[in-house]
Order: C-alpha cells, then sequence, then structure tokens
C-alpha cells in the first residue's frame, strides 16, 4: 500500500496541475483573444461610457411605458444577476397557480382593453430567473401598452419589435425570441429620433 | 410534438450517431496503446514525464484488487483536496467577492459529490464559491471522475479481451491517458466554441451595472455575477459531471446563452457514453456487440423524449384560463414555461431533462422542480434505471455490461446451460458481484427516501406541499444514489441530514459499484476463452438486445412503481382531476 501512495500523490499533484491551472488559463488566454466581448460577460456601455447591463442578463421591467419581461424569482429582488435562481414551485402548488393570476390582473390592468391573449411565457417565471428574452407573441402583447403610453403608433413599434425578434439559430435551433433590454433601449433611443426630427 | 421540434430532436440523434464511430475508435486506439496520430505526439512526451516524476511504470499492470485500491486512493485525494479547498477558500486567492469557508457538511457534501462524478449542487456556484474553488477544486474533479470511471470500464472491458491473465491494467496510466488524449483536447476546443457564444472566462470581480429602471429599492443598479465559467462548463458537460458554476446551471445565460450552446452541451452530455459503446466493440474484436448496446440504450431513450417532450408541450391545466394562450405558435413555444428560458422553450428544455438523467450529468437547462409530473417522471425513472442508458462516462457502460450478464444468466436459466457473454463463462462469483452491483442503488434511494420522510429533518426541507413534497425527497436519492446530480431544486438539500445523508449515497454508489465491476473484470481475465458452441446464445443480436431491455426497465420497474405512485403518478391524477 505505501508504495502506492508516492504515484497517487504525484499523479494527482501532476494532474491538478495540468486540468486546473494550465487548461483554465490556457482557454482564458483563447477566450479572452478570440472573444474578449461575450467572455468578459457581453458587456453594454451607454452614451457616457458607464456599464448599463449585459446583453445576455435580463433586467426587471414594470413601466408600462417598457416593454416587461419574464417574470424572475431570484430573490430578494427580481434579476439578482449574482444570486440566479428559479421558482422551483411544482405544477400543482397552490402559490404557483395564485402568482400566475397575479401576473395575468397585472398586466390586465396596464392595458385593461388590450384584448389578445396572454403569452404564457409572460406570466411563468424563468429558470435562470435572469431570461433576457422573450416570445414574439409576449412582445406583440405589449405593443398595444406600449404604443398607448408612449404615444406611437402601433405599426411604429411593431416594426421596431420585428427589428429586434432574433428567429430560430441558423433558422433551426431553439425558439424565435426578443431581447427585452435591447428592445428597450431601443425604443428609448426611437422617442429621441422623433423628437429630433 | 411540433414539426420544428421533431426536426430539432432527429437532427440532435442523427449528429451524435454520426460521431460515435470516429471518437470511439479513437478512444479504444488510445487504450489499445496504439500510437495515436499527428499532433498528440507531444502529449506523449507529456504523458512520458508525468510517468517519470510519479515513478510509475507504465508496464506494470495490475491485479484486480491492486486497481481498486488505486482507484480508492486516487479519489480518496480528490475528495480530501476539494474539502480543504473550500474551507480554506476565505484565504486563498482568486476570491475577489470574499467568499467565507463553506461549513462542514456542505463542504463535504461537495467534495464526495464531485469525485464520485455526481456533482450534485448543495451550494448556489456565484454566491458561495471562490473562483480558485471552482478552477483547481471543481475543475479539476469533474476531469478525474470522469477519468476514473472511464478507467474502470477499460479494466472490465480487459476482463473480456483477455484470458488466463492475472492483471487488468494499471490505472494510473488508464486514468492519465483518458486525461490527457481524451478529455483535455476535447474540453479545450469545446471550452472556446462555448466562449464564443457568450459564456464567460475572467477572473474579473462581479460587474456593477447602471440600469435602465430602478430594479431595487428604487436603486438602479445590478451586480453581475463573472468567473472563469467555459474552461469548468466544457469538462462538466464532456465528462457527464453536471455540477453547474452558478446556482442554476445551464439555464443561466452565462452558462448556456444560445440555443447553439445549449444544442453543443446536449451533444456533449452524450457523445462519450455513447462512442464508448463503439470503443468497447473494437477493444473486444467485435463491434456489432457494441452496437447492439447502443441501440438497446437508444431504445429506452427515444419513447422517453417523447413522452417528456409531449407532457411539457400539453401545458399545465391548473393555469388553464381564457385570457391566456398556452399552445405552441410560431410566435411562442407554449407549454409549461414555468422554470423554462424563453430561447430553449418547450422542446430544448424536455430533451435535455431526458438526456441529462439518461447520462449521469445531471447538469439542467430547466427547472425539473416545476415540470409536469408526467415530465417530472421520465428523468427521475432514467436515474432509477441504474444509469445504464448511456449513463456516466465510462460507468454507464459498466453497469449496462453487468445488466448484459444478468440478462445472459436469465437466458441460461430458461435453456438450462452455463451462461456466456463474450466468450466468457459467467458462474456464481460474478453474479454475486452482478447482483450487487444491481441491488445497491435501489436499497440506497428506497432507503434513503424511507429514511427521509420519517424523519422531521427530513420533511422540513421539503418545498412544494402534497404528493410533490415526497417527488423532490424520492428524486434527491434517486440522484445521489445513481451519481446523476440534477435535483428538484426546491428541496432546501443545504442542511445537515441532506448533505450528510446524500454524501453517503453518492459515495456508496460510486464505490460500491466500482469494487465489484472490478471483481469482474478480474475474475473474468483468469478465465480461458470458450468458443462459441450450438448452444452459445449469440449476444449481438436484435433478440438479445430486446432481452436486455426488458431485463433493465423490468428490474427497475418492479423495484420503482411503488414509489413512483406516490409520488408524480398521484399528482398527474390530482392534477388532471382538479382541473
Amino acid at each position: 500500500m505505501l508504495n502506492y501512495l508516492k504515484p497517487t500523490i504525484v499523479l494527482f499533484a501532476l494532474l491538478t496541475l495540468l486540468t486546473g491551472v494550465v487548461y483554465p488559463l490556457l482557454v482564458t488566454a483563447l477566450a479572452q483573444g478570440l472573444f474578449p466581448i461575450q467572455a468578459n460577460g457581453s458587456l453594454l456601455k451607454g452614451a457616457e461610457d458607464q456599464l448599463i447591463g449585459s446583453e445576455i442578463i435580463g433586467q426587471h421591467f414594470s413601466d408600462p411605458k417598457y416593454f416587461w419581461g419574464r417574470p424572475s424569482a431570484t430573490s430578494p429582488y427580481p434579476y439578482n444577476a449574482a444570486a440566479s435562481s428559479g421558482s422551483n414551485l411544482g405544477p400543482t402548488n397552490p402559490l404557483l397557480i395564485n402568482a400566475v393570476k397575479t401576473r395575468i390582473d397585472e398586466l390586465k390592468k396596464a392595458d385593461p382593453v388590450n384584448h389578445l391573449k396572454i403569452p404564457i411565457d409572460l406570466v411563468t417565471s424563468s429558470a435562470s430567473g435572469l431570461d433576457p428574452q422573450i416570445s414574439v407573441a409576449a412582445a406583440e402583447y405589449q405593443i398595444h401598452r406600449v404604443a398607448n403610453v408612449r404615444h406611437l403608433s402601433e405599426k411604429q413599434l411593431r416594426h421596431l419589435v420585428h427589428e429586434h425578434t432574433e428567429g430560430r439559430q441558423w433558422h433551426l435551433f431553439g425558439e424565435a425570441r426578443v431581447n427585452v433590454l435591447k428592445l428597450n433601449l431601443a425604443l428609448d433611443a426611437f422617442k429621441f429620433q422623433s423628437w429630433s426630427k | 410534438m411540433t414539426e420544428q421540434g421533431l426536426l430539432q430532436v432527429t437532427l440532435y440523434l442523427a449528429i451524435l450517431l454520426l460521431l460515435v464511430r470516429p471518437l470511439g475508435g479513437y478512444m479504444a486506439r488510445v487504450y489499445l496503446n496504439a500510437p495515436p496520430a499527428g499532433p498528440s505526439r507531444w502529449l506523449t512526451g507529456i504523458e512520458r514525464g508525468i510517468y517519470r516524476l510519479s515513478s510509475i511504470d507504465p508496464d506494470q499492470e495490475m491485479c484486480w484488487p491492486q486497481y481498486a485500491l488505486a482507484v480508492l486512493l486516487f479519489n480518496l485525494l480528490g475528495i480530501v483536496a476539494v474539502f480543504v479547498l473550500e474551507r480554506w477558500q476565505a484565504i486563498l486567492p482568486l476570491n475577489p467577492q470574499g467568499m467565507a469557508a463553506i461549513g462542514v457538511d456542505s463542504a463535504l457534501n461537495t467534495a464526495v459529490s464531485f469525485a464520485t462524478n455526481t456533482n450534485w449542487q448543495g451550494y448556489g456556484g456565484e454566491t458561495t464559491l471562490s473562483y480558485l474553488t471552482q478552477m483547481l477544486g471543481l475543475t479539476v474533479q469533474n476531469f478525474l471522475s470522469a477519468a476514473s470511471g472511464m478507467a474502470v470500464l477499460v479494466a472490465l472491458i480487459r476482463g473480456f479481451s483477455r484470458h488466463n491473465a492475472e492483471t487488468i491494467g494499471n490505472f494510473w496510466v488508464d486514468m492519465t491517458r483518458s486525461v490527457l488524449y481524451i478529455l483535455l483536447p476535447l474540453s479545450l476546443v469545446f471550452a472556446v466554441i462555448l466562449a464564443g457564444q457568450g459564456v464567460l472566462q475572467n477572473y474579473a470581480p462581479y460587474q456593477t451595472v447602471t440600469t435602465v429602471e430602478a430594479q431595487n429599492q428604487a436603486a438602479r443598479q445590478q451586480t453581475i455575477a463573472m468567473g472563469p465559467v467555459a474552461s469548468q462548463l466544457a469538462i462538466k458537460q464532456l465528462g457527464t459531471n453536471g455540477g453547474g458554476f452558478f446556482n442554476v446551471n445551464s439555464s443561466h445565460p452565462f452558462e448556456n446563452p444560445t440555443p447553439l450552446s445549449n444544442f453543443l452541451e446536449m451533444l456533449a452530455i452524450l457523445l462519450i457514453p455513447a462512442a464508448l459503446c463503439y470503443s468497447f466493440g473494437v477493444m473486444i474484436g467485435d463491434t456489432r456487440q457494441g452496437w447492439l448496446i447502443l441501440a438497446t440504450m437508444a431504445a429506452i431513450f427515444i419513447p422517453l423524449v417523447l413522452l417528456t417532450v409531449a407532457a411539457e408541450q400539453a401545458g399545465n391545466p391548473l393555469l388553464a384560463n381564457p385570457d391566456v394562450d398556452q399552445a405552441a405558435s410560431l410566435t411562442q413555444a407554449g407549454g409549461n414555461m414555468e422554470g423554462k428560458e424563453t430561447r430553449f422553450g418547450i422542446v430544448n428544455s424536455a430533451l435535455w431533462a431526458v438526456v441529462t438523467t439518461a447520462a449521469s450529468n445531471g447538469s439542467v437547462n430547466a427547472m425539473h422542480d416545476s415540470f409536469t409530473p408526467l415530465g417530472g417522471l421520465a428523468p427521475m425513472a432514467l436515474m432509477q434505471l441504474g444509469e445504464v442508458v448511456f449513463g456516466g462516462v465510462g460507468s454507464g457502460l459498466y453497469g449496462m455490461i453487468v445488466f448484459a450478464l444478468v440478462a445472459v444468466f436469465i437466458a441460461g436459466l430458461m435453456i438450462g446451460r452455463t451462461p456466456e457473454y463474450l466468450g466468457k463463462k459467467i458462474e456464481a462469483f460474478e453474479m454475486k458481484m452482478a447482483a450487487l452491483v444491481i441491488l445497491i442503488p435501489p436499497l440506497l434511494v428506497l432507503g434513503g427516501t424511507a429514511l427521509a420522510v420519517m424523519l422531521d429533518v427530513g420533511k422540513t426541507s421539503i418545498f412544494n406541499p402534497g404528493a410533490h413534497g415526497f417527488s423532490e425527497v424520492l428524486y434527491a436519492f434517486s440522484s445521489a444514489g445513481n451519481n446523476n446530480g440534477s435535483a428538484f431544486a426546491g428541496l432546501n438539500a443545504n442542511v445537515p441530514f441532506y448533505n450528510l445523508s446524500l454524501a453517503i449515497a453518492m459515495l456508496i454508489a460510486r464505490y460500491g459499484l466500482m469494487v465489484p465491476v472490478l471483481a469482474i473484470a478480474g475474475s473474468l481475465a483468469a478465465k480461458k476463452s470458450v468458443p462459441v458452441g450450438a448452444g452459445t446464445l449469440p449476444t449481438h443480436t436484435p433478440l438479445f438486445g430486446m432481452l436486455l431491455l426488458v431485463v433493465v426497465v423490468m428490474v427497475g420497474a418492479l423495484t420503482f412503481v411503488p414509489a413512483l405512485a406516490l409520488g408524480p403518478i398521484v399528482e398527474h391524477l390530482q392534477m388532471i382531476g382538479l382541473h
């Protein structure tokens, strides 16, 4: 048994060096060299060069003038990007059923005359609590409200949503979706544009 | 299933199948000690250097107890290393967020979890672990636990391919070669591709950004977690490990940013377990045997994919409301979207759930706790079958080979002849060891679940009420008792009772199976090969595939149907009944 100790310990140390130091540093060098923006979090900068968010991390929106994202179950507040979490509510849990009802009521209160059906992703919380996107249907549902609040035409907004719709990747993988933060940033810029004209 | 969904599932299976032969053939060459081609020549230099420094003679082989001792010592060292890193991380470097030392029970649970290739996450990565612990502790164990499984598989295969032999190989050589020639190169390429899709790879402190709208108590601020994610993520999927960098694992946009990254991660999960079936065929000199096992795995896998997608796509009848649209269309995925990400929708979340539990991977891209009852039943059942439908790298196939021994034994009983598999007589000793391999996991799962639901400390951690709460506990022990690692994450498992009981389950499920498998390997290697005779049951035919499938499913069903009836099945009836 003793003659097994030295090979075990030395081999463990060498493989640790290889897979725990050399390998991650090599990946870091390659990733930082080839994809510096993505490897650092796809961060977005504002007009004064300040960081305003990550392209792929959702933010909380509750003002009717913005498109809203998926409900988020992170604690202690929604879209806490330092502590991701889903709701983990089971399908028959009364808490889930009530939460969905409350979200339906909020959406209806913000836009009482909208008669479109609410897409399910807009009233169910995401897995990560940081979902940056909503379905195309969920964006279309909110066009009426945002157009009203901002005094824009629905046609203009439909165009903007369309511009911000990502189809299935390579027309094949995943689902079509709309990035909420980028759409809202464009919305604020859009308003600015129409004033300046 | 929508046409688009069917297309994505079919494409996944087709690409996986296409990769089986090239990778499987390559891995067989690595283990058969045939010089690997071109660019890996300087890896040979590193390999020789490692042996020289560690005083390992690569030509000196081990008999099975020696091999088992080497495995156990090496893995014990891994547990100790992770434990020490977690306990001391507060005073070690690469800790920009100032993470405190992990509590004893949680540190032990995580150390055992990563050494046993379970990678159960009792902790939330971005809120508890330093970059050093993730990189030098968890990433390393992702490699070494995967390589341990592959080494034991190769030792078992040598049991069939050798005759009148005393030894079954050298563990340190099998370990080194698995890491150096297979896991490291694949991970390096995969990690860089993932970084290109948006996975993080940095050592920066968490970034604070000024948000568009107030996030919290009127503060327009969001703190965004950072870290060396891609390097850990690549091996987490390739080595069927599954422990995430972040709390929500591969549903986190930084761990799985795009549908393409999702597709590649799913591919990586089943890649090595599927390809090893072909390596097995090459190494025993009959590739038909490997294909037969792969086909049997697929025959269990595919129906469960269809069941899970259908259950999730059907949505939750309790959320049916005239104002809400749950139907799939061109503009939305529809279905049960609670705990799922928009970019993956229903099909890719359901497919992932089946892939990750068929393999003993256990990473998630959606919250299994929020799946419909039947959608959650399929992942649970796949773990309970013993992680042999693809299973862990190495461990899945050695588990399936043990089931094949049971299948030939049953066939032998029916025709009254001594059973044979791959030219070796299967006798009392092999069957005793096989019985251990097959019976230990159910004992851990059912015993652990029973204990937890009898004790108050077990019940207070339950999150969801009713039958679903029981499912949470059953899922946890199914996961730990089969080294999977996924969870119904509502269960608050980061408490001493679950940290310790699940750690014990993981330890026994891993090493309590590895040792009997090595014993089978040693016993078979010592036997002579018997030539194929008129009474030999051919084991490469669809008939044997069917027998093997029935044995796997029957053993699983007989053991677990009563427990499943109390959890997901009752909940399903309640769900449609309440509606």
